[in-house]
């Protein structure tokens, strides 16, 4: 397989990308930071931190903690709200030519529709993900991700709002028994396209003053910790539901890494924590990520895209 | 292109000598042509453990200072206290080891234009970067006084070099093991009121800092702090090292300590509510 001759192309839902590395919401802020350091042109999209309707500062320092592997983080939500957002952040990143997957989380089902009502008619945006998994709220019932019925209500809003204007994509977590069996219930809600996973509740108590370390008690684990966890939520939702694009990420550090969850099943890989390590990750993992698939004898991503689900000649 | 972080790369460099000094380790690495855009104040993200290590954040220090002259062209010093499992790493790599870094990174101290009477007070190794400031301080006509403070004689750093560029260097410890017995902060109200202080700078504790722009408030003296957050990426991106402070209209908008600072104003900085919860805009 010749590089030249490769395709390296990917679609999520009616969205289609020149590259299938992606930035993770959360982890690029709104994509300016990480200019200095690689053309934002580069990869398959910036994907935005989750934005809401109004500002919001977020809770309290300390909000990182570096574990084995990982860390956890609890900013909650920081933000500028959807005006200043779409007044700047957007503009900008279109100027310079970025491919844009804006993130949205809501308090309730209304807001993420009035949300969507406003990314409706923005120019240069390729898709939405809709984040129903963040784990730094305060209260845990608004992680609609975790109940089937609210995850349906707030896809439901959000589709009703878009119709078939731009891609959908929901952002799951890991926190939940059957992940697959969520993911059933957005698709069937109208979700074009899922991103698996979002950060794994945790804590850390400082042994020193003997209380929860982070300001806001408890974070979302990231890194190369959750890595098999990740590979573990994409290789079930793609067995159950092989037709639905996924967008794969947790803990991917490396070519290898994003190889892998291409194998699991996923259509794109998020690099999120390993841009804080190194603020050239995306395109060191989309390098060797080519480079691997290539080796391999793959003709394009799509033909990786759940690879390890094939038969094994041992036990077909 | 943004302005956020203009003129930070990503490099390899080696390091050229790396020495104990007191409890601390001065680390010399070169760094190649980014020293020109070193400022005091500015700081390097390194990266530590080597690479199968599990520690998968950045370290965030202090750029003591920088030279582009000399026989390795650019180079940079750090003062690096040996307290966490990355520092520690960073204390025991040897000379030609490879170190990957970002730099420079942050919002560095600002230099006034006209001379002013500048008061430098640094605690424990917070005093680091203030000799480099010294120098560019000197240099535009300034007058530099210099404090150092420290729970004891052995968290003082202050080099022989270092002190040829202030004026006047006094220091205090809260065990008396060395200089007068006491804090930083308490010569300030006389200095202050004998008119002998325009701008502050200052680089320690978050503690000191907050006791400087007590000390400060109501007064016609800049306070310009270099404050300490833990950061897990030093570009950015994170969202993890925050500060609340104060807008002009009275607001509280969470800023970051890496790109709007490490240097802030003292006196924006809402100290009182730094790991408070519940905060609206």
């Amino acid at each position: 397989m010749r590089e030249s001759s490769f395709d390296f192309s990917t679609t999520l839902g009616s969205a289609w990308f020149p590259a299938p590395v992606f930035t993770a919401s959360g982890c690029a802020s709104s994509g300016r930071e990480l200019s200095q350091f690689f053309p934002l042109d580069e990869i398959g999209a910036v994907v935005t931190k989750s934005v809401m309707l109004k500002e919001r500062l977020g809770r309290p320092t300390p909000r990182m903690a570096e574990t084995p592997s990982g860390m956890l983080n609890s900013i909650g939500l920081q933000g500028p709200g959807i005006d200043a957002f779409l007044a700047k952040d957007v503009p900008w990143l279109v100027e310079n030519k970025a491919r844009v997957i804006v993130s949205i989380a809501g308090e309730t089902v209304d807001e993420y529709g009035v949300l969507a009502r406003r990314l409706r008619s923005v120019p240069g945006i390729s898709a939405v993900e809709v984040n129903i998994s963040c784990p730094n709220v305060d209260n845990r019932g608004l992680v609609f991700a975790c109940d089937p019925e609210s995850a349906k209500a707030v896809v439901e809003s959000v589709r009703r709002t878009l119709a078939g204007d731009l891609p959908i994509i929901v952002k799951l977590s890991p926190d939940v028994t059957n992940i697959a069996s969520i993911a059933r219930v957005v698709v069937d809600a109208g979700a074009d396209a899922l991103a698996l996973i979002n950060t794994l509740l945790g804590m850390v108590i400082n042994t020193d003053t003997m209380f929860p370390h982070l300001g806001g008690k408890t974070g979302g684990l990231s890194g190369p910790a959750i890595r098999p966890v990740a590979v573990r939520a994409i290789f079930q939702v793609h067995e159950a539901l092989p037709k639905v694009p996924i967008l794969g990420m947790g803990g991917v550090r490396t070519g290898r890494d994003a190889f892998e969850m291409i194998l699991a099943g996923a259509s794109g890989v998020s690099v999120g924590t390993a841009s804080f390590g190194n603020p050239t990750a995306l395109i060191d993992v989309q390098n060797e990520l080519k480079q691997l698939l290539i080796s391999k004898g793959f003709n394009s991503v799509q033909e990786a895209v759940g690879f390890a689900h094939r038969p094994s000649k041992a036990n077909p | 292109m943004s302005s956020i972080n203009r003129h930070s790369q990503q490099v390899v460099a080696t390091i050229l000598s790396n020495k104990r000094v007191g409890q601390y380790h001065q680390i010399l690495i070169n760094v190649g042509e980014i020293v020109k855009h070193c400022k005091p104040g500015n700081f390097v993200a390194i990266k530590v453990g080597g690479d199968h290590s599990s520690l998968i954040l950045r370290r965030a220090f202090a750029i003591s200072r920088v030279s582009d002259r000399g026989e390795y062209g650019g180079t940079m010093e750090l003062i690096v206290a040996p307290h966490g499992s990355g520092s520690r790493w960073l204390c025991t790599q040897e000379v030609g080891s490879s170190l990957d870094l970002v730099a420079p990174l942050g919002t560095p101290f600002g230099i006034p234009t006209e001379p002013v009477q500048a008061l430098l007070i640094g605690g424990g190794y917070g005093s680091a970067p203030l000799f480099g400031l010294a120098e560019v301080l000197k240099a535009r006509g300034c007058r530099v006084d210099m404090i150092l403070g420290a729970s004891t004689v052995a968290k003082i750093y202050a080099p022989i070099e270092g002190k040829r560029s202030v004026n006047s260097l006094k220091i205090y410890t809260e065990d008396g093991s060395t200089g007068e017995m006491g804090k930083v902060t308490d010569p300030l109200p006389s200095l202050i009121s004998e008119g002998a202080v325009d701008v502050i700078y200052s680089c320690g504790p978050m503690g000191m800092l907050q006791a400087i722009s007590g000390i400060t408030s109501n007064t016609d003296v800049v306070h310009q702090c270099a404050v300490e957050e833990s950061m897990a990426c030093g570009v950015g991106i994170c969202m993890t090292c925050v500060l609340p402070v104060r807008k002009s209209d009275g607001s509280i908008a969470m800023l970051r300590s890496c790109i709007d600072g490490p240097v802030m104003d003292g006196s924006s900085v809402a100290w009182e509510l730094v790991g408070k919860n519940a905060m609206t805009p």
